[in-house]
């Protein structure tokens, strides 16, 4: 058999620290990609996650509109919580996608990404990235839908790119919250148990189906450390004509970067006690 | 110079002391077993020799890299085979070998030379576009085991490479194994159970027993040494590990590796 030549990079060249930011970055989007191939031969995943914000829209909006209980301001109440339905999407599938590394775990696949080269915050980053395109899936949902309902949406192209980079680093915040507890709790049914006792709080101590104003103070102090009412606050302003930041977009891109870069260096420190 | 010098490794959990004082070295080329039962701290050895768990005392350097102190160096040089499935079902045998090349930072344009190498070294070609989790037990393994060389490392350690593999799939697995040392010159380090393997695959092998090396040598030394030069490895096994079978057992262990023998069965 003939040779090829031996093309590995000297060890010492990734080491200095540019090449190490690009190399980390590679292997993110390497990561990245494997899940979107995954994600590929399984589309179908996507559908079925699409039928709990349709029905949130479709039931609970009409009522609460019809009750005119909620006082939401100039806009109506469907307008009011579209953005806050698809943050409670984007929730549910990030919270819900630690189980997945569980899974892979078990099965020894995570072994091997372990003794491989990949620095281990980019095993961690990769996932939440793809759990971003999970979570942008369900924009192509809402936004038909909250269109049909006669929601005033914002198409402006760089509203709409808002929209997506919003989704994107909610997903990134709350994937990797999730592989930081499944590394933490390392079986499945822990995990379930404490998936469902996150997500009713996470979603119901936020702004994303009634206004902060109408909850009690204690509430309201608590919603302010919940990385979702952010997420929420963003959504609000990118996907409504008219549409205003209670907080200020650049508190809540600072709130979403910072706490999810957190969580990519804390599971990625964790990430080797995982198989042991 | 030796590929794999470890130095009194040690490792504990707790009061337990899975790994206790082990010195090895492996020459470049070896093809080396590790035998002993369950609990003899085989996959303890791996797990530190490729970096995925720090030891407790003692040192070991693996390709010339310090396992503790030049860590990235290791597994940058090293391939690894879990026990467990490490393959990706969910994606076709092609894609699991791209993204193996691809983690691996090969250029995009040795990737592909690579991979149909590998694919046709292994016997894969024809099912390299199916999805794996259609593969049978044997191809399972023959796919990771090209994704853990696909980087050419100088080092591949295999834990129980045919664990649950019918009869014709294991000889299959030595032969690829085999080829990989006669072809790149990489030094294999694997575990197993089952003596017939060791016998076949390796030039040397040690055993261990609660956590030390008990044996070392080529499989006709030790044969030599037990039993006044007329045993088979059976009987040298059961001389340096004996009271093995009465050895308190892991439930979950044993559990783990059935469900798992059930799985590429």
């Amino acid at each position: 058999m003939t040779d090829i030549a031996n093309t590995q990079v000297s060890p010492a060249a990734w080491l200095r620290p540019l090449n190490s930011i690009s190399f980390f970055i590679r292997k993110t989007l390497n990561i990245a990609e494997m899940e979107m191939r995954k994600l590929r031969h399984e589309p179908l995943d996507l559908l079925t996650r699409a039928a709990q914000p349709v029905l949130w829209i479709l039931i609970f909006g009409q009522v609460l509109a019809g009750a005119r209980a909620i006082p939401t301001g100039e806009f109506g109440y469907i307008e009011f919580m579209s953005p806050g339905i698809l943050a409670q999407s984007m929730l549910f599938i990030s919270i819900f996608y630690g189980i997945s590394i569980i899974w892979e775990r078990d099965l020894g696949i995570i072994h091997k990404f372990l003794a491989g080269p990949a620095p281990r915050a980019s095993l961690v980053l990769g996932k939440g990235l793809s759990a971003g395109v999970r979570g942008i899936s369900q924009t192509f949902i809402i936004y038909p839908l909250a269109y049909f309902m006669g929601v005033k949406l914002d198409f402006n192209i760089l509203a709409l790119l808002g929209t997506l980079l919003t989704v994107l680093l909610g997903a990134v915040l709350f994937s990797t919250f999730s592989l930081l507890v499944a590394i933490k709790v390392k079986t499945r049914e822990r995990f379930m148990g404490i998936g469902q006792f996150m997500t009713m709080p996470l979603f119901f101590a936020s702004n994303a189906i009634y206004p902060i104003e109408m909850m009690p103070g204690w509430l309201q102090a608590i919603s302010r450390f919940n990385p979702l009412t952010y997420v929420v606050d963003a959504l609000r302003t990118f996907m409504l004509a008219g549409g205003e930041s209670h907080f200020g977009l650049g508190t809540d891109f600072a709130v979403l970067i910072l706490v999810s870069a957190l969580f990519v260096w804390w599971a990625g420190r964790a990430y080797p006690s995982f198989v042991n | 110079m030796n590929v794999i010098e470890t130095h009194q490794l040690t490792r504990q959990f707790g009061d337990f002391t899975a790994v206790n004082g082990v010195s090895l070295s492996l020459q470049e080329g070896e093809i080396f077993g590790l035998l002993g039962p369950n609990g003899a701290g085989k996959t303890t050895m791996i797990k530190m020799l490729t970096t995925l768990l720090p030891p407790s005392g003692g040192s070991a350097t693996v390709a010339g890299y310090d396992i503790v102190t030049q860590s990235p160096q290791v597994r940058r040089s090293t391939g690894y085979v879990p026990q467990l499935l490490s393959a990706d079902g969910n994606m076709t045998g092609y894609e699991n070998l791209l993204i193996f090349a691809k983690i691996f930072d090969l250029p995009a344009n040795v990737r592909e030379e690579r991979i149909q190498r590998l694919l046709e070294m292994m016997g894969l070609q024809d099912a390299a576009g199916r999805m794996v989790k259609t593969y049978s037990g044997g191809m399972i393994r023959k796919l990771e085991i090209a994704q853990s060389v696909i980087h050419r490392p100088r080092v591949l350690f295999l834990d129980e490479p045919t664990v649950g593999l019918d009869p014709i799939a294991r000889t299959s697995v030595w032969e690829h194994i085999r080829r990989l040392r006669d072809e790149f010159n990489t030094t294999i380090l694997l575990t197993t159970h089952y003596m017939d393997e060791a016998d076949d695959l390796c030039q040397r092998i040690a055993i261990m027993h609660q956590g030390q090396l008990a044996a070392i040598g080529s499989p006709a030394e030790l044969k030599a040494s037990v039993n006044g030069g007329g045993a088979n490895l059976n009987d040298v096994f059961g001389h340096y590990a004996g009271a093995a079978l009465e050895a308190p057992g892991s439930y979950i262990e044993t559990s783990r590796t059935r469900i798992n023998a059930g799985r590429v069965g």
